[in-house]
């Protein structure tokens, strides 16, 4: 089923890339943050001498999971039901918020908390949960951030990472979090302003809600890896838990987690660990929520799962790595995907689980350099799949056109020589007027000349040099 | 050894010279270089760009023009890349012909066993890999060893070397302001070595830097580095 909620994207990429171009401070921002990160990860995943093993593994795992997904969607269910837990099947973004809204409706509350969760964005939640009268308390420091200025993330992992410290503290400011004496940028004070500020939801909310990393199908267990310690307050303090889970996190049995245990945190944060791992499963009476409540969301993932090549996006763990070291991400930062995954990966998930639409120009949003491939630490191939989109998409009639009569030119001897020797005469009067660099080109090659001269055909062809000097 | 030249379209049309660099290295190393007509291009602009039935022709006709050569040279890291990593899953039996496929600095270093090619370029050289030379290719150190044996060059480090310029074949085009803005930091990088020269392994980034160095006047030039080998 075609997936629904903030995977697509309302604008196409070149238009919504041309507003954050303009934004300056934003690329100087981005560009700090992730050459910071970037230099991290290069630095800790270095430290480990069988990376490229463990990478090699965790694709396996993953691909296995794929392979065999109903059956371990089945297992997990049956496991997580035994230990407590009441498991619920959504088909898509509208699906899942109505089954989140009622359990939170039911459960009397007005207020939750959440922890960190790109499936509760992904479908939207926040924006159900605020239309059905109940207000969703983000805790993740950036993520807080970024809801108290009314904006939506930037980033996988690092959602406020389009914000300098100053510009937190003008929407702290702004939001009453700040007392007047308190009215610094310095970063301890402002976590420490958050913290205040968060104390008081952690102790009074009776649901949280939150996502989870992993999900185990052998025990029914979930996982979620955070660095705040504001996940666990939430997983732990109140009484009904909710939590909301692609039907790709699963691994197969408790030990695969050694492998993602040591993939994500170095490839996310550039941490060799990090400093919380929760792992809950069901219910256990007098400890921690006594009403737990999954919900497995499909939003397009099946869809995903039926491409041969696509589907290794699925193997996606959110690490955010990809974004890091994307030449484009970096230009532009994520909104311009218009999609809750930006960057490399998004230009690959959100238009297969989404399917047409604006998100059609998102596979031509990357030069194909690579460097995604090599930093992914379940090694999707995303230039391949990036290209296998294009080539499954629907082309402009023109450029359709262009190929063509370009393919069949050149495949040919004949045609191919007598073509140069065209561009050749063509480009000589253009060179008597104009010199070697070609300053406007009439569209559409004026998108080349707005940004860069055009070199022109040489005088002779290396063929015909080829045939003058040998013979 | 029968080795051929696969010049490549854009440099057949717009550098020849590269092509006559080959050549003139190739032949001081006491090679003959043959020069088989039927060849085209390689189908790479249309293969990225999502025309893979387009691209299949153009693929077939490589498979078969250089069936039977001992090696076959392209002074291009991206066709070289596309012509290694894309015809063996596209066409069945174009394995052999690819695996014999070499950027010029394989063939020299790898195959050849030669890092002195007797070139002489009294110039300040700085070095941009490219995406594919380097992450498709794997090129490693080969072309700096190749750099560096050459008599009176200077090899200055490029900053963010290992970034993509921009170009990215039709991306420059579909999303010309984010390629814009990537060439804009790959010219600064460029200027704050103080070069003369920017090298690659491939013409069609140079044209992109080429052209971007150009129109902010600056006194860098690109070069393709088969063209500092020949001298």
């Amino acid at each position: 089923m075609t997936g629904t909620g903030n995977i697509v994207a309302r604008l196409p990429f070149p238009v919504a890339a041309r507003k954050e171009l303009a934004d300056t401070q934003l690329r100087a921002n981005l560009r700090r943050a992730t050459h910071t990160i970037r230099d991290k990860r290069l630095r800790v995943v270095g430290e480990v001498p069988d990376w490229e093993e463990l990478r090699v593994a965790g694709a396996a795992i993953k691909d296995d999971v794929l392979a065999r997904l109903p059956e371990l969607l089945e297992r997990f269910e049956a496991a997580a039901t035994a230990a407590g837990a009441t498991v619920h099947w959504a088909r898509d973004a509208a699906e899942a918020c109505t089954v989140v809204t009622d359990l939170v409706r039911r459960s009397g509350a007005t207020e939750v908390v959440k922890v960190k969760s790109m499936a509760t964005q992904e479908i939207g939640l926040n924006e159900a949960l605020e239309a059905a009268g109940i207000e969703a308390v983000e805790t993740d420091l950036a993520e807080l951030i970024v809801q108290l200025a009314g904006d939506t993330p930037s980033h996988i992992l690092v959602p406020a990472i389009h914000y300098n410290r100053t510009q937190i503290r003008d929407i702290f400011d702004r939001n009453g979090l700040l007392s007047d004496r308190a009215r610094t940028d310095d970063p301890p004070a402002l976590a420490e302003a958050a913290r205040r500020h968060l104390r008081a939801k952690f102790l009074s909310a009776k649901v949280g809600i939150s996502g989870a990393n992993f999900a185990v199908a052998d025990s029914g267990t979930l996982v979620v890896v955070e660095s705040e310690g504001n996940g666990r307050m939430c997983l732990t303090l109140p009484e009904t838990l909710i939590s909301v889970v692609g039907i790709e996190k699963i691994v197969p049995t408790f030990r695969d987690l050694e492998v993602f245990l040591q993939l994500l945190p170095r490839s996310s944060t550039g941490e060799r660990m990090n400093p919380y791992t929760s792992l809950w499963t069901g219910v256990t009476p007098g400890d921690g929520p006594q009403t737990v409540h999954i919900v497995l969301v499909d939003n397009g993932r099946t869809d995903t799962l039926a491409d041969e090549v696509g589907r290794q996006a699925l193997r996606c763990i959110r690490c955010s790595a990809c974004l890091n070291v994307c030449p484009v991400y970096e230009r532009v930062g994520g909104h311009a995907y218009g999609s809750v995954y930006p960057g490399p990966i998004g230009a690959i998930l959100s238009p297969q689980m989404s399917g047409g639409g604006a998100n059609r120009t998102l596979p031509y949003a990357s030069t194909l350099c690579g460097a995604c491939f090599d930093a992914c630490p379940v090694r999707i191939n995303i230039p391949e799949v990036l290209v296998h989109l294009r080539q499954i998409g629907k082309h402009p009639p023109a450029e359709r056109a262009a190929m063509r009569a370009l393919s069949w030119t050149m495949r040919d001897r004949r045609r191919y020589a007598a073509a140069l020797r065209l561009a050749r005469r063509s480009a000589a009067p253009v060179r008597w007027l104009a010199g070697d660099r070609i300053r406007h080109l009439p569209w559409p090659l004026s998108a080349w000349t707005r940004f860069r001269d055009a070199p022109l055909p040489a005088p002779e062809s290396f063929r015909d040099w080829w045939t003058r000097a040998h013979g | 050894m029968r080795i051929a030249l696969f010049v490549t379209c854009v440099n057949d049309l717009v550098f020849p010279g590269t092509g006559r660099a080959v050549v003139r290295v190739l032949e001081r190393l006491g090679h003959t270089v043959e020069f088989p007509a039927e060849q085209g291009c390689c189908g790479q602009m249309h293969a990225n760009s999502g025309y893979r039935d387009e691209a299949l022709p153009l693929v077939a006709n490589y498979v078969k023009t250089f069936d039977g050569y001992d090696a076959i040279v392209g002074p291009s890291g991206s066709c070289v890349a596309m012509i290694r990593d894309w015809y063996p899953k596209l066409v069945s039996g174009a394995d052999a012909v690819a695996a014999r496929t070499y950027e010029l600095s394989e063939l020299l270093v790898d195959v050849l066993g030669v890092t002195d090619v007797g070139a002489a370029f009294p110039h300040r050289v700085t070095y941009h890999p490219t995406c594919h030379g380097l992450r498709m290719l794997r090129l490693g150190d080969r072309p700096y060893r190749l750099l560096r044996a050459v008599r009176g060059l200077e090899l200055v480090d490029l900053p963010g070397a290992e970034e993509c310029c921009g170009f990215g074949g039709t991306f420059a085009m579909k999303n010309a302001g984010v390629s814009g803005a990537m060439l804009a930091d790959k010219c600064a990088s460029i200027v704050d070595t103080g070069a003369e020269y920017v090298a690659a392994v491939d013409n069609s980034c140079l044209a992109h830097i080429g052209g971007g160095l150009s129109r902010t006047r600056v006194k860098a030039k690109p070069i393709h580095y088969a063209e500092i080998l020949a001298s």
